[in-house]
């Protein structure tokens, strides 16, 4: 478990990035922030692994407070993956995601087995150990800076807008291979997001931020769709409008779903969704399906 | 014309191939001096300019002071300084770490300048202490830019070497001060071609050094990106 206890950051220049949060992370759980930019979300992720160190109060994990240890071992035992991966241009694939076993001392060749483990675990092909992250796609990048963030088998996962610069279809493929891999691995997730349908997509927990780390709305999707806190979370989620204002229109196979701009979105069915992979494009409830 | 052959005349006259005053002897001298003005150079310079790299502090000062060494005319600098020092090697020396400072200084931060600073914050994030930022991302990525520096304080420093030569010192600006009072100008044009061949040679080893001290991953990057904007 993660905890923020009215934690402030505020920068040299004088702008409050984060002002008095109070926030519990829930640990095996995946936690999204999100909130457009200037809301201190990546700020806030970022004080979790010291990489920011908050003015004032304090952050604990497990109740230890992270203040008193050292960034660097703290850093080491605590998994991040970074928008455009983030990867050391001259060092293999391989030699990549083991850049933390090698940091905590884990022989060479041992170290070397276990990347080779996880590029099958995050779904790359072994073919590519050897090459360099220039020739890799943004998609097999990203998925290179996942294995590497999970190389110490880490309780705690920092995702930093980890999909943000991919295509859409690959971010899909993305996005579905990170909930495949939370079933697997049940890590404590601390996902960045500045797209909601991405935080509704993989969140346990959504924290909506607002501007200057202020928490607009904490919740499970169904909370937060079922009763969005104001207007600026309404407006945020879209359920004012378009592609998350549904209403049902009878049809001949059964009810259609007609969403806000009056085009069909999908039918109505009786069984609700069922465990196991969802694809694209499926009409899917959020958190309905016992993650 | 008849300059050339008697200066080829003189390059392979056995004469002057031989003993303290040779050709062969007065190179090893040269070579020997430039090594010693970049040792000391880099000594300065490459600390200073990847630190100024590392933490990103002090970058306007160090363009401000390494533009006034450029600007320093580097006989003037010989010259006085052999005044204030006394004749011998120790003030061209001075003089030519003064040159040799700038170009070293400029490729080390401008190397460090030069790698994404993503990269260097994502390498911090995943529990690299200071030293390995430096170490296994700094450095490594600097080498393009810290070569070219390197490559323009050596061709400097050889070739102003010779210059110092209006002083008791070795080197082969000797043949060249040497010659001239006396009118032997296929010596002064000898010791021309020795020194620009030289400066050739050298600056070929590092141009291959560099080439090879580029990180792989770095050449496909470049090769990635040009057939991007092919």
């Amino acid at each position: 478990m993660i905890e923020f206890r009215s934690v402030t950051k505020q920068f040299p220049d004088g702008t409050r990035a984060v002002d008095s949060l109070s926030l519990v992370i829930p640990s095996r759980k995946t936690t999204v922030l999100v909130g457009s930019s200037g809301s201190g979300k990546t700020t806030i992720l970022r004080m979790i692994n010291r990489m920011v160190d908050p003015t004032s109060g304090v952050v604990e994990i497990d109740g230890d407070d992270i203040a008193g240890k050292e960034p660097v071992k703290l850093r080491r035992g605590i998994g991040y993956v970074m928008q455009n991966s983030g990867l050391l241009p001259h060092r293999k694939v391989i030699d990549n995601i083991a850049t933390v076993l090698y940091l905590t001392g884990v022989a060479r060749g041992r170290a070397r087995g276990r990347a080779l483990e996880l590029m099958d675990t995050v779904g790359l092909d072994r073919a590519f150990a050897d090459r360099y992250p220039s020739q890799l796609s943004g998609g097999q990048q990203q998925r290179v800076g996942v294995a590497r963030g999970l190389a110490v088998d880490p309780n705690i996962l920092l995702m930093d807008e980890p999909f943000g610069a991919v295509d859409p279809i690959v971010r899909s493929e993305l996005q579905q291979e990170l909930l495949r891999l939370q079933r697997e691995l049940g890590k404590t997730v601390v996902f960045v997001t500045h797209d909601i349908d991405e935080a509704f997509l993989l969140g346990d927990q959504i924290a909506i931020l607002k501007t200057g780390g202020e928490i607009a709305q904490l919740g499970t999707p169904t909370e937060i769709l079922s009763n969005p806190a104001d207007d600026f979370v309404s407006s945020f989620v879209g359920t004012d409008r378009g592609a998350r204002a549904l209403h049902l229109a009878p049809g001949r196979f059964g009810n259609l779903v007609i969403d806000g701009t009056g085009r069909p979105a999908g039918i109505l069915v009786n069984e609700s969704p069922t465990e196991g992979p969802s694809w694209p494009g499926q009409t899917r409830g959020p958190s309905t399906d016992g993650r | 014309m008849n300059n050339w052959l008697d200066a080829l005349a003189w390059l392979v006259d056995p004469e002057n191939l031989t003993g303290p005053g040779g050709v062969p002897a007065r190179t090893v001298e040269h070579l020997g001096y430039t090594l010693l003005t970049l040792v000391i150079a880099a000594a300065i310079a490459l600390p200073i300019g990847y630190l100024i790299g590392h933490t990103g502090r002090g970058r306007g000062l160090a363009v401000a002071v390494s533009g006034g060494f450029r600007a320093l005319p580097t006989l003037g600098l010989v010259t006085v300084l052999a005044l204030l020092m006394g004749l011998g090697i120790l003030a061209p020396l001075t003089a030519l770490v003064i040159l040799a400072i700038p170009p070293l200084l400029a490729g080390a931060y401008a190397g460090v300048g030069a790698v994404e600073r993503s990269t260097i914050d994502s390498a911090r994030a995943v529990g690299m202490t200071e030293w390995q930022v430096f170490a296994q991302v700094e450095l490594p990525l600097s080498l393009p830019l810290a070569i070219s520096g390197l490559r323009s304080a050596t061709l400097q420093v050889i070739a102003t070497w010779t210059v110092a030569a209006i002083l008791p010192v070795g080197g082969l600006g000797r043949f060249m001060l040497d010659g001239l009072p006396v009118r032997n100008y296929a010596e002064v044009l000898g010791g021309a071609i020795v020194v620009i061949l030289l400066a050739l040679v050298i600056d070929a080893v590092l141009a291959g050094t560099q080439r090879i001290v580029i990180p792989r991953g770095v050449k496909a990057l470049r090769l990635a990106s040009k057939r991007m904007h092919a």
